[in-house]
């Protein structure tokens, strides 16, 4: 989406060209592109309105920066209207003087109330607390074995009795003061916001059990329903925060931004995933990126810091530069690339893929192909590939099963990479003169996004980096759908 | 600079990986994986069959369930249950955003452009979209125009008629066609939380009011207590259950299911699959082993519904294209319509991939699962109370 919205927005200024300042004109087309786009990804109508208006106040006599195109400029001016909408900090989770600190879950059915309960459980153990579960949701079928499943899997009790939802809300507190457990998190029933009488019930909960933090759990692909059930949930109950689940999806979460806008209360955590570790602290300026399809740079960053050695991917680097880079450089950077988890989940965060190579289907057995084609090579052949002719590329495919044509694929695109860094090397090592994107050099077949050779600006990556997400797929575009 | 680094150490992985694969891809099928076989490991049927004709369900005294009173008013199998309800009944509850921008519309003496715009508001808010909202008007001005409409009266009709068009005129009859001797199987998939589970409860009791005997086959063998809750709801309308174990294979259960089924001469498998997101290639392609498997004799898939929650924003139609892509999917269930959300967006469902609406849920007990009517969708989002 940020594509095509800096694409359209890059058509609308190219009209602009000479004058220094944007016009009414401009920014009206420009404007109508983003409210379009904030739709698109889920914001509600009148969120994106009031945010419209914002950004149209600091676009009309904005003076042109001579560094970044206005297209660039406008982007920037969204993003960080984005970011700060969305709330600037990470929420900070305090505990009550006197525990039990009581958490309370409360959300529609199916946002994921069960399954984060128990993330967020496995979270406050993980701050060194005694966390206790208490199951008040007897309204679904199994719901209640659904969170004693999962918590066995984090150890940590849970409490449920088959009397009532209020009940047990009161004889789970009791039952935690009992066993001096400090932490408290009550799963509720899901509910729907117009619901009278369920939402009167969910209030008796919440007054039985006097939670520190509310939190109201949303699914990242709600669509505008998201405010009117924020608002209800909000007008009964209060609330402290809220939980983003599904995130590891590809909607854009633009509920999120509708949530926040109107409740006012920030978003806690984030859920990105099925697996009970898959759950962190919300970061607004990451979610802004993603809104706006700029990818998710910062978590990848994190990602990657803890996966890679520095060193040795320092001294890749440099050999990759200087166009030295082996197939064994390789194989040890995919190693580490592999730790970062799955490659799908880290090419999304890649900022500047086109949508096709996000889309493309990336089986991580597929790395295990590449890795068994290179583990039988010789180290001379790794060394240098140019050594492999017709009968040492059909001894290599025997040796990973897979076939000639795969390993010469391979090959090439090594190469087409290797060349490719090479000459762009210069432009990416500090202390020399950027290259512009090392522009392409055989435009014919490469994915790159429509036009994309405008440097896009980021403002969290001054040297222009991200565009590396423009580099790749030499002689793979062609073949896509 | 180490940033730098680790950012060309990734980016040169993935480029070589992604072309490498991609290219490949293209190349056929050489490395389709090999013909499943039976994993055998799971698909210990845990349950007795049902045999007698099933009590009502106020007979399960296990603790949780108890709370659930809605089943308690089950009618017993054999009775015809209450004419179910009509979808325009059910959504006066909620009675919709757009009853309120229509109203205004209506209130005026003209169509201006002011008129223009609360329709556009009134149809993004229902979540059906901005393409398709363009669209739609588009195609309502030039009616205007051609037809000389003036009266802001016409205009919802009209408006009303073009959306009817559009999501109009399919088949949406549940199907039970299959060869002689084999099983009609009806397989279940979505994402995860929008209701699988609870549908096909709702299906197996309805399937069983009208007398027909049907087995639950537990194919969601990922979430925690899937299975118990899908037990829940065979035990309340009696319908056959299988199960394997958690985290065995789904293609086995279900696939053990039909065996079943077959044996025993029900006629209906619903098989039941775990919540996945769309994005999630391995899932997806489990998911369409799991669909071959159940097409496997003595089954045969005739229905595999995608179950959509109508919370579902713009994503609901990626779902969609993905989950069709992957299951052949033939109709889709719009569940929790009971809300305030609109279910817009099954309006680009049908129009853009063709698939056809065939159940909503309209709430959390048996008899609130309704067939699709697209009349009385529209009208009820229409309706002004």
């Amino acid at each position: 989406m940020f594509d095509a919205l800096s694409d359209r927005f890059d058509g609308i200024f190219s009209r602009l060209k000479s004058r220094g300042r944007l016009g009414d004109a401009e920014v009206d087309e420009v404007l109508r592109e983003i409210r379009v786009a904030l739709l698109e990804a889920d914001v509600h109508l009148s969120v994106a309105r009031g945010m419209v208006n914002r950004i149209r106040e600091r676009c009309i006599g904005e003076d042109l920066s001579k560094s970044l195109s206005p297209a660039q400029q406008v982007i920037k001016i969204v993003h960080e209207e984005l970011v700060e909408t969305l709330g600037g900090e990470t929420m900070k989770v305090t505990f009550a003087s006197k525990p039990p600190t009581v958490v309370l879950m409360a959300g529609l059915q199916g946002a994921g109330k069960t399954t984060t309960a128990a993330k967020l459980a496995r979270w406050f153990k993980q701050q060194g607390r005694n966390p206790m579960l208490v199951g008040a949701d007897l309204q679904r079928p199994a719901a209640v074995e659904q969170l004693r499943t999962l918590a066995r899997q984090v150890d940590v009790p849970v409490w449920s009795e088959p009397t009532d939802p209020v009940e047990v809300a009161r004889t789970g507190m009791a039952e935690a003061r009992r066993l001096g457990r400090d932490v408290v998190i009550v799963d509720t029933a899901g509910r729907l916001a117009i619901d009278a009488e369920l939402m009167e019930q969910v209030r008796e909960i919440s007054d039985a059990v006097e939670p520190h933090y509310t939190f109201l759990v949303v699914d990242a692909m709600t669509g505008q329903d998201a405010v009117s059930v924020a608002e209800s949930f909000h007008a009964t109950l209060e609330l402290d925060g809220v939980i983003l689940t599904k995130l590891d999806g590809d909607a854009r979460g633009g509920a999120a931004l509708s949530v926040k806008e109107v409740v006012g209360r920030p978003i806690a955590f984030a859920s990105t995933g099925e697996k009970l570790t898959d759950f962190e602290q919300f970061h607004p300026d990451r979610l802004a990126g993603r809104i706006l399809g700029m990818g998710d740079m910062l978590t990848l960053i994190e990602k990657a810091e803890e996966a890679f050695e520095k060193d040795e991917a320092e001294a890749a680097a440099a050999r990759l530069m200087e166009g030295t880079f082996t197939l064994e450089d390789f194989l040890e950077q995919m190693q580490q690339l592999k730790k970062m988890g799955p490659l799908q989940g880290i090419m999304g965060m890649l900022p500047g893929m086109p949508k096709e190579i996000r889309d493309a289907e990336i089986d991580d057995r597929e790395i295990a192909r590449v890795e068994a084609i290179i583990h039988s090579m010789t180290p001379a052949e790794r060394i240098n590939p140019d050594v492999i002719d017709g009968g040492r590329r059909n001894r290599i495919a025997v040796g990973s099963g897979t076939n000639p044509n795969q390993v010469a694929q391979l090959l090439k695109q090594f190469k087409e990479v290797q060349s490719l860094m090479k000459r762009m090397g210069g432009g990416l090592m500090p202390g020399r003169k950027k290259s512009k994107k090392g522009k392409k050099g055989k435009g014919g077949g490469r994915v790159t996004p429509k036009g994309g050779v405008q440097p896009r600006f980021d403002p969290e990556d001054p040297l222009g980096l991200s565009q590396l997400g423009d580099l790749q797929l030499p002689g793979a575009g062609p073949k896509l759908k | 600079m180490e940033l730098i680094v680790l950012l060309i150490g990734i980016a040169v992985v993935v480029s070589v990986v992604v072309g490498f694969v991609v290219v490949r891809r293209t190349r056929g099928p050489e490395l389709e994986p090999p013909p499943e076989q039976r994993g055998g490991r799971v698909g210990t049927v845990e349950r007795p069959p049902v045999e007698a004709p099933p009590e009502s369900g106020g007979t399960i005294t296990e603790a949780p369930v108890e709370e659930l009173s809605p089943v308690e008013e089950l009618p017993p199998v054999v009775e015809t249950p209450a004419a179910p309800p009509r979808l325009r009944d059910r959504l006066t509850r909620a009675r919709s955003t757009l009853a309120g921008y229509v109203g205004s519309v209506l209130g005026r003496s003209a169509i201006d452009a002011e008129t223009w715009d609360e329709l556009e508001e009134a149809l993004l808010l229902a979540d059906v979209g901005v393409g398709p909202t363009m669209d739609v008007l588009d195609h309502l001005r030039a009616r205007v125009r051609d037809e000389g409409i003036t009266e802001p009266e016409a205009l919802v009709t009209a408006l009303k008629d073009e959306l009817k068009a559009r999501i109009g005129g399919h088949d949406r009859s549940l199907s039970r066609d299959v060869e002689a001797g084999r099983v009609p199987v009806w397989l279940f998939v979505g994402v995860n939380g929008v209701g699988k589970t609870t549908t096909i409860g709702k299906v197996a009791a309805r399937e069983a009011s009208e007398g027909r005997t049907v087995l639950l086959a537990a194919g969601d063998t990922f979430r925690a207590a899937a299975a118990e809750q899908l037990q829940t709801w065979a035990e309340r309308s009696g319908a056959d259950f299988v199960r394997g174990a958690e985290g065995g294979d789904p293609s086995s259960v279900i696939f053990d299911g039909v065996q079943r089924a077959a044996s025993k001469g029900h006629g209906l498998v619903l098989a039941d699959t775990a919540g996945r997101l769309h994005t999630k290639v391995n899932l997806m392609e489990e998911l369409s082993k799991v669909r071959r498997i159940a097409d496997r004799e003595p089954g045969q898939v005739s229905e595999v519904l995608l179950v959509i929650d109508a919370t579902t924003g713009q994503n609901g139609l990626t779902q969609a294209k993905q989950f069709a892509e992957a299951a052949s999917v033939t109709g889709v269930v719009l569940t929790k319509l009971d809300g305030s959300a609109k279910g817009g967006i099954v309006v680009a469902i049908q129009t853009e991939l063709g698939i056809p609406v065939k159940l909503v849920g309209l709430g959390e007990t048996v008899n609130d699962l309704v067939a699709f009517d697209p009349d009385e969708f529209v009208d009820a989002l229409f309706a002004s109370s």
